[in-house]
């Protein structure tokens, strides 16, 4: 018998990504549907096996309704994952650009840049700042001031306690951001900024003019990133909500499943967020 | 008179910035920058090692503040007996090793099919390889948990194994697009030859790919090693006690040293845990990283241009 050319290209091809089609169906895409039924489930684990009763929405509605707890929990991360974002990503860019200058040692301030992303761990940050250890001593009379302003809203005044205090990790969080705008960076065509600058443009209007449009496909990539990295992050609290809902006989799997599927849905909105906002910034030129 | 005055500003300013923005001056702003944010990023490191050889006099002293008054190690001995330090590092290498190996090697050969073969469907599955990078682990794990225990492999590191083999370890869809780009990037022409020669799809793979691919290798053993090193949430539900790693054990710090060292009301001195010990226990759960990071370091920041993510 004989095969067609493309159609052993086609089954050699399938050879390769076969183990990535099964291990998808059995580890990605059932758990996912897997978990979307059981949210609407009450689960009991007993001797035989798992039993599951059909509740309808109520996981849901005690997730929104009665656990305080959660709804506290996912509108802190949803506020703080808004804010912290845009922060890592502009700082990184920030860092990348002063790397991006030609200097004798540029590669000692990579490497110690780069280092946190090593090291972190969610216990080691947690020891960290139980210690006391992410706060700079100057940082911290800062806060004592904005206490006092106590005219701020709750919310505005708790977020800005957040970035303040939580300062060295936000740092310890950029470096691969920091290392993708790096390499973004040296692509650019040095000939186009002579030619800017032939014609009159200054370093700072050459900076908005050409770097940040030529870069954006790299803020959306690290928008994306950071979204990700803040949202699996151990230290994260809806992910402490979600495995304490695991093994706690009150609530069950199916209330944790609900719990897992409202995070997700969150932090899509979250990262939908973030790439309109890019995207738009992108085309309103 | 104003045309001189605007010629000596523009002197003074190519002395200072330079004709393209590189002069003198800004450099040296731009290193004390550097410095700046450097010193900050390390002022946690600097804080976990002048405290971890602190005795609890010098932790009271308001006179010590960065330079403790002896190179007192007792911290740190008690810290390694908190941990059970030698065992714990060499389960923690086990259980990171061996799925780092397992998913590059996986990751290679999927990245490859999908760089080399035209196959039906292609842009979908990969972007369904992406979006795995997306949907977070805690998502599927209480049916992968489920799973598991049906086939009595909590606790076991199959639990770990299998899914790296399968391309769906910690964050694959990043490992599979490294190996995509990277092979992408080698030219055809090679393993055309190659089949021109006879050998099939698997021996051009095996004997010409595989050989080129060495940075993408060590770029993603070393990437997934130290994100199977840090994680803490599904390896305390899927290792179950079984295997202990390093950061678990200092996630129970406090309990176990409270257990291991009970505080005496009658007689306290130095047996309390004080954030000296909490800083040696922390260090030494760092050390092995920051060894490997020493002498590793080029790969990791150098992974990013080397693998070209960012796109031609």
């Amino acid at each position: 018998m004989k095969i067609s050319y493309r159609l052993r290209e086609t089954l050699t091809g399938l050879a390769f990504i076969g183990i990535w089609i099964i291990g998808f169906l059995i580890f990605t895409c059932y758990p996912l549907i897997r978990t979307l039924w059981l949210s609407f489930n009450e689960v009991k684990i007993t001797a035989e096996g798992i039993k599951t009763t059909y509740v309808g929405w109520k996981n849901y509605n005690d997730a929104f309704f009665l656990d305080p707890q959660f709804g506290d929990t996912i509108v802190t991360y949803f506020a703080e994952t808004l804010v912290i974002v845009p922060v890592i990503v502009v700082f990184a860019l920030i860092v990348a650009l002063l790397l991006n200058v030609k200097l004798r040692g540029r590669g000692l301030f990579r490497t110690i840049y780069f280092l946190p992303v090593v090291i972190t761990s969610g216990p080691v940050i947690q020891q960290l700042i139980d210690q006391g250890a992410t706060t700079l001593p100057g940082i911290r009379d800062i806060i004592e001031m904005s206490r006092l302003e106590e005219s701020m809203p709750g919310l505005l005044a708790d977020l800005i306690t957040y970035l303040l205090s939580s300062f060295i990790t936000i740092l310890w969080y950029s470096g691969v951001q920091m290392l993708i705008f790096l390499a973004g960076l040296q692509k650019l065509d040095r000939a186009m900024y002579e030619a800017a600058s032939i014609d009159g443009a200054s370093k700072w209007e050459a900076f908005w003019k050409l770097t940040l449009p030529a870069i954006n496909p790299m803020i959306v990539v690290n928008m994306v990133y950071t979204v990700v990295m803040q949202s699996v992050f151990s230290l994260n609290p809806v992910i402490g909500l979600i495995q304490t809902a695991m093994h706690d006989p009150k609530h069950g799997m199916g209330y944790s499943a609900a719990l897992a599927w409202i995070y997700f849905m969150v932090m899509l909105v979250l990262l939908a967020l973030f790439v309109f906002v890019s995207r738009q910034r992108d085309s309103g030129r | 008179m104003k045309r001189v005055n605007r010629m000596a500003v523009d002197r003074v300013k190519r002395i200072v910035w330079g004709i393209n923005g590189e002069g003198p001056i800004f450099k040296l702003l731009v290193v004390f920058l550097l410095s700046l944010i450097g010193f900050v990023y390390l002022y946690p490191l600097f804080y976990m090692v002048t405290y971890s050889f602190m005795d609890s006099e010098d932790l009271i002293d308001p006179l010590v503040t960065w330079i403790p008054s002896g190179l007192y190690l007792e911290n740190f001995v008690r810290a390694t007996r908190v941990m059970n330090f030698a065992d714990t590092l060499w389960q923690t290498v086990l259980v990171t090793f061996l799925p780092a190996a397992v998913q590059t090697v996986s990751a290679a050969v999927i990245g490859y099919g999908f760089a080399r073969f035209r196959i039906p469907g292609k842009p979908v599955l990969f972007a369904l390889v992406l979006a795995t990078f997306i949907i977070p682990p805690q998502i599927t794990m209480i049916p992968q948990f489920l799973m598991f225990r049906d086939l009595g492999l909590i606790g076991s590191i199959f639990s770990y194994l299998i899914p790296a083999a399968l391309g769906q370890g910690f964050k694959s869809g990043l490992f599979i697009l490294i190996f995509y780009q990277f092979f992408r990037s080698i030219p055809k022409a090679l393993e055309e030859a190659a089949q021109i020669d006879g050998a099939g799809s698997f021996k051009v793979f095996a004997t010409i790919c595989v050989p080129m691919a060495v940075p993408a290798y060590i770029i993603s053993f070393l990437f997934s090693m130290v994100w199977y090193w840090n994680e803490t949430t599904l390896a305390a539900l899927y290792l179950d006690g079984q295997f202990k790693t390093l950061p678990l054990q200092l996630q129970n710090f406090a309990a176990a040293f409270q257990k291991m060292f009970p505080v005496d009301p009658n007689y306290q001195t130095g047996q309390s845990l004080n954030e000296a010990i909490h800083m040696a226990g922390t260090l030494l759960n760092i050390l092995p990283l920051l060894i490997v990071y020493f002498f590793t370091q080029r790969w990791f920041v150098e992974s990013i241009e080397r693998t070209g993510i960012t796109g031609e």
